[in-house]
């Protein structure tokens, strides 16, 4: 039996994103600043986040609001240039890969938070879906039709949908339009923010089994940023739970559900209802501000479990066990 | 081509608000018939039957000689000798006494050797507007059934000149109302859009350049260029596309944020691309609720202008220059009763009918 060459230092799989240290620092007016100061204060949105995202997985960041979460989406999107650390796409800074033509632009699509939002009130679901099609050049014009039929009923809206402006589509429909813009320009990798959210269950479960379908069938990458862990367990292999503009806790979505080390994704697991089963006590105050960030953990000020050195030495993501990481000195370990 | 569900609520919603109905269908049953001023006050018939030949005096030049005359210049169809000729067919005792051939020919008794019956139509008011009028007396001259407005000052038909008048306030305002929207939205556009060191200096220009006094500029280029229209619609619009940008710029300025805008951003489209079909059709309110204020104001400035002398060149038909006649003599009250009557009709009318426009535009009636 002979095993395939294999050399020994193989360099394993190039991811498709890859966030090292990632910062993103805005510089506000300092709150309370005196009339014509030009006092400023950095808002630390993103603060040393790690996070790579393998082809064909997919992953779901989950934190609460004020997390860091959409700048992470814009970061990775090349919308908005990291202020420190390194952001690659496929090995190469996004913001290049971005400026050389179009292929990233065409290669990660994006699903809109407010999908109504997102599409524009004065043109018909055609023209939407036409626009990256034309832009990309994806399909020539005599195709166009065929394939924005084809798009709709991948999304399952029927093909008359084309001829409606957006304001004439339901809550859902106009998520399924979102995606199937997303999915014109042929994408590898796709990126959802909070796609899901705000929806009636049913409506909210068809979309997700749509969105599982079209992860399967396509071999996309999928990004799914939510705040749902139900959803995210669902939908996502991997999860990366996101405190204060930084990833505490990453791993496969069951591992870190079922048996979460850091306090706060235990916090957030413990939060979400269950059937008939009372809430336990939610997390004491709000997510402090990203201007004042405390001293040592960041979570520490409302962690039921934290201990005297929490307050002094800020925690790394460190590996723990198989795929996991956790960012935290005295992780949770299950008895 | 189909309106969109939207433009056809719109639609709707301005007929059912009847003085704007009815404002536009008046002024457009106006300004359509005021397009057609040569065939309804002009000083050459429509249609000439001569020996049995057609003429159409209005499109083509005739000289008189056409008709039996002497001259090679253009025949003076309103004098009596060349309508003599036409309606007798070129009979040489038409340069003696054309009344009594005329007189003679209507009562059909006239009998003479070539002696061929013409005819010719003449548009309901036969007078241009730079014609003047047969009339004894000193002009201006009142109202009769000759000049059912009277006449002006150099004795021109006030009828004539308040139809062509008519035509030219409006083609005029359309025409530099459409320029300077059209600079005014691209300028306001680059700069809503752009936003930033841009902005704040393009809107720093626009301040000074508000700030410059547009009639001395007006008198200073007509002392060198000379008058005429086109310079005018010129040097109006350079002092009216500010007017649009304003509200255009702030348009823009909201709408670059949209999500739909950072979509298509996100998607790489072109900045161009962007701004003109995703964001000026949604800035489009805005611009529509803001021209009728640009019209009636091009309209007046124009008046103004020539009221004050400074405006279109003075053989041309103008409503300022009737205003200033009406001012210069007082005692042909029906100058200024003419002016008077047709601003208030033309001004009323566009603002009736802008105002069914804003309301129909208005997003809280829309979705009533």
């Amino acid at each position: 039996m002979t095993l395939p060459p294999q050399a020994p230092n193989a360099p394993p799989v190039q991811p498709i994103f890859e966030l090292i240290e990632v910062e993103q620092v805005f510089e506000v007016p300092k709150p309370g600043r005196p009339l014509f100061s030009r006092d400023t204060v950095g808002l630390r949105a993103l603060d040393g986040v790690r996070l790579s995202i393998r082809k064909g997985t997919s992953l779901a960041i989950v934190g609460e609001s004020g997390s860091g979460k959409s700048t992470l989406l814009r970061v990775l999107l090349g919308l908005d240039k990291p202020s420190g650390g390194r952001a690659l796409y496929r090995g190469k800074p996004i913001g290049e890969a971005r400026a050389q033509g179009t292929d990233f632009a065409r290669d990660v699509a994006m699903v809109y938070q407010d999908a109504r939002g997102s599409l524009d009130p004065r043109m018909t679901i055609g023209a939407i879906l036409a626009e990256p099609l034309r832009h990309f050049n994806i399909v020539p014009p005599e195709g166009e039709a065929q394939r924005i039929a084809h798009l709709l009923d991948r999304v399952g809206l029927p093909v008359d949908a084309a001829e409606r402006f957006p304001s004439g589509l339901s809550g859902g429909q106009v998520r399924r339009v979102a995606i199937a813009r997303a999915l014109a320009s042929e994408p590898s990798v796709l990126v959802a923010d909070e796609a899901v959210s705000g929806l009636d269950v049913s409506t909210q479960a068809q979309l997700l089994t749509l969105l599982q379908s079209l992860q399967r069938d396509m071999g996309l990458t999928l990004a799914f940023i939510t705040h749902d862990l139900g959803v995210a367990s669902y939908l996502c292999e991997e999860i990366a739970i996101m405190y204060l503009g930084r990833i505490v806790e990453t791993g496969p979505t069951d591992a870190v559900l079922n048996a979460p080390a850091h306090p706060y994704s235990a916090a957030l697991r413990a939060a979400a209802p269950q059937f008939f089963e009372p809430l336990s006590e939610p997390l004491p105050g709000e997510i402090p501000s990203p201007l004042d960030l405390p001293k040592g953990c960041r979570f520490s000020t409302r962690c039921p479990v934290a201990q005297s050195d929490c307050q002094s030495k800020d925690p790394q993501l460190g590996k723990l066990g198989s795929g996991r990481a956790v960012a935290c000195i005295h992780p949770i370990t299950q008895a | 081509m189909a309106l969109s569900p939207l433009n056809q609520r719109r639609w709707n919603n301005f007929r059912r608000n009847r003085r704007a109905l009815w404002s536009l269908r008046i002024f457009l049953v106006l300004f359509g018939l005021s397009l057609f001023a040569e065939f309804i006050a002009n000083d050459k018939p429509i249609l000439v039957q001569y020996r049995g030949e057609y003429f159409t005096p209005i499109f083509s030049f005739y000289p008189e000689t056409a008709f039996g005359g002497d001259f090679q210049t253009e025949a003076a169809y309103r004098d009596p000798e060349v309508q003599c000729l036409i309606q007798s067919g070129g009979i040489e005792d038409c340069f003696d006494d054309p009344e009594g051939i005329l007189e003679q020919i209507g009562t059909g008794s006239y009998q003479a050797d070539g002696f061929q019956k013409g005819w010719s139509i003449w548009p309901p008011i036969p007078y241009s507007y730079r014609s003047t009028v047969d009339r004894p007396g000193a002009a201006p001259l009142p109202p009769n059934r000759q000049n059912l407005l009277g006449t002006d000052d150099t004795k021109r038909d006030v009828l004539a000149r308040v139809i062509y008048g008519f035509r030219l306030s409006i083609l005029f305002t359309l025409i530099v109302t459409t320029l300077a929207s059209v600079v005014g939205i691209i300028a306001g556009a680059v700069q809503g859009y752009f936003g930033g060191w841009i902005d704040l200096v393009f809107q720093r220009i626009i301040e000074i350049w508000g700030a410059t006094p547009s009639l001395y500029v007006i008198i200073i280029l007509f002392a060198i260029l000379g008058r005429s229209f086109w310079l005018l619609v010129f040097i109006l619009v350079l002092f009216s596309w500010t007017a649009l940008v304003g509200v255009v710029r702030a348009e823009f300025l909201r709408a670059r944020n949209l999500e739909y805008v950072r979509a298509a951003k996100a998607l790489g489209v072109g900045n161009l691309t962007i701004m003109f079909r995703h964001m000026l059709p949604n800035a489009m309110v805005a611009t529509i609720t803001m021209l009728p204020f640009i019209v009636t104001g091009t309209i007046s400035t124009l008046a103004g202008l020539d009221f004050l002398g400074f405006g279109l060149p003075s053989s041309s038909p103008s409503l300022g220059e009737l205003t200033l006649q009406a001012k210069q003599n007082l005692k042909a009250p029906w100058l200024a009763f003419t002016a008077f009557t047709v601003f208030a009709v033309m001004l009323s009318l566009l603002v009736f009918i802008f105002e069914g426009v804003r309301d129909a535009f208005d997003p809280r009636k829309t979705f009533e």
